[in-house]
């Protein structure tokens, strides 16, 4: 299989997880976006690694994982207080943080 | 010729367009569960394909870490939040949609177009990394706590540090002092002193309706609905039944039958006139000229 194969789908995948970042206006389906958009990069690495033959892509892929299990416990608990302050989850109704 | 089709290509034509139905299922849903499970679909997708690229250490990992922890917190969040937290559809940069579309679709061709002109070799291969260490697993844990030990216990100590951060964050401080007994029986007196609020519980749903499910509210003697008898929430959602039509339709046929049995019995002919008078039972007094009012209340 070629790599270019995955690279291509890796990049759909980011495309479409930058797009539901930008136009999902719900906190959590942004958030969810970005999940997408890390998890493609996850698959490019993955598929350098098979190319390349060596573990390291892997290794990367790996530390990506942990990093986003960490960034969504904190950003999970940051809806979660926004939300009991606003009483809602929509990336709109935040417009206090503006100043 | 007959192209070579390896396991490897046939999993990717199964898993790569399912992953990419995956991602467009979580963007373009409405509900944000469904969202939450199409991502989780596309990531078992991309799991499956870390398994066809020689990666059966990550193919586990991607499941137990991503499908396993990290959306069961997305799904635990919104119960919290709230499921059906809909999208309003009101932009709030007018076009919007249309230039992060625009914007999107080009970076996508940027994209596709770069990276699929830059590999012209066919790939190595893991099984010579793999084989040299006597597995997959053995050759990724002999980078990470070797030459990458550091950042290793960094993450580690990333890890814990997220997991305090988010007790911390997510725990409520007590804004109000606690109400006790005391302080509701003043609240609830002064409430009936002032608005004349029934300081007694709130009856329960369902007694004199038709059903004694939770969302059937109960039916005051006059035949009106008990608003309070049914729970807020399922006020506000929509759920439960707060038209008292059909409520005491069922009272109106059961009297009704009753009394025309009775009059086949007595040879009497009352039944019109209790359906009339059962018409007029409970309707509440509104003031004259108020049609529309009174025709919504029935």
């Amino acid at each position: 299989m070629n790599p270019a194969a995955y690279l291509v789908l890796s990049a759909i995948l980011f495309s479409t997880g930058l797009l539901g970042f930008l136009i999902r206006r719900n906190a959590l389906i942004a958030f969810m976006s970005v999940e997408l958009m890390l998890n493609s990069a996850n698959l490019a690495l993955i598929s350098f690694s098979y190319a390349n033959g060596n573990l390291l892509g892997q290794v990367g892929a790996f530390f990506v994982m942990v990093v986003a299990a960490g960034e969504v416990v904190i950003g999970l608990a940051i809806i979660m207080i926004i939300f009991r302050t606003r009483r809602s989850a929509s990336v709109d109704d935040q417009n206090q943080l503006k100043y | 010729m007959i192209p070579l089709i390896t396991a490897q290509t046939v999993a990717f034509w199964v898993f790569a367009p399912l992953a990419v139905a995956g991602a467009l299922g979580m963007v373009l849903s409405r509900k944000p569960v469904h969202s939450a499970l199409s991502l989780a679909g596309m990531m078992v997708a991309l799991g499956c394909l870390y398994a066809s690229l020689d990666a059966p250490f990550l193919f586990v990992a991607q499941i137990i870490v991503y499908t396993g922890a990290v959306m069961m917190l997305f799904i635990f969040t919104m119960m919290i939040v709230g499921v059906d937290s809909v999208d309003s559809l009101v932009e709030t940069i007018r076009g919007q949609r249309v230039a992060s579309t625009i914007a999107v679709g080009a970076l996508a061709v940027l994209l596709i177009v770069a990276l699929s002109q830059g590999f012209v070799t066919a790939s190595q291969g893991l099984e010579g990394a793999n084989t040299a260490h006597g597995g997959n697993v053995q050759g990724v844990a002999q980078y990470v706590f070797g030459p990458f030990v550091f950042a290793f216990e960094l993450t580690a100590a990333l890890l814990l540090v997220a997991a305090l951060a988010a007790i911390i964050l997510a725990h409520g401080e007590r804004l109000k002092k606690r109400e006790t007994h005391k302080d509701r029986v003043r609240r609830r007196t002064r409430q009936y002193a002032e608005q004349g609020t029934d300081p007694g519980p709130l009856p329960g749903p369902g007694i004199y309706a038709r059903h004694n499910s939770a969302d059937y509210p109960a039916l005051l003697p006059d035949g009106s609905v008990a608003e309070n008898s049914i729970s807020p929430t399922l006020r506000v959602r929509g759920v439960a039944i707060v038209e008292n039509d059909g409520l005491r339709s069922a009272h109106r046929a059961a009297i009704t039958k009753f009394v025309a049995v009775g009059d086949e019995a007595a040879g009497t002919d009352l039944a019109d006139e209790v359906a009339a008078e059962l018409d007029d039972f409970g309707r509440p007094e509104l003031p004259a000229g108020d049609a529309d009012t009174e025709e919504q209340e029935r």
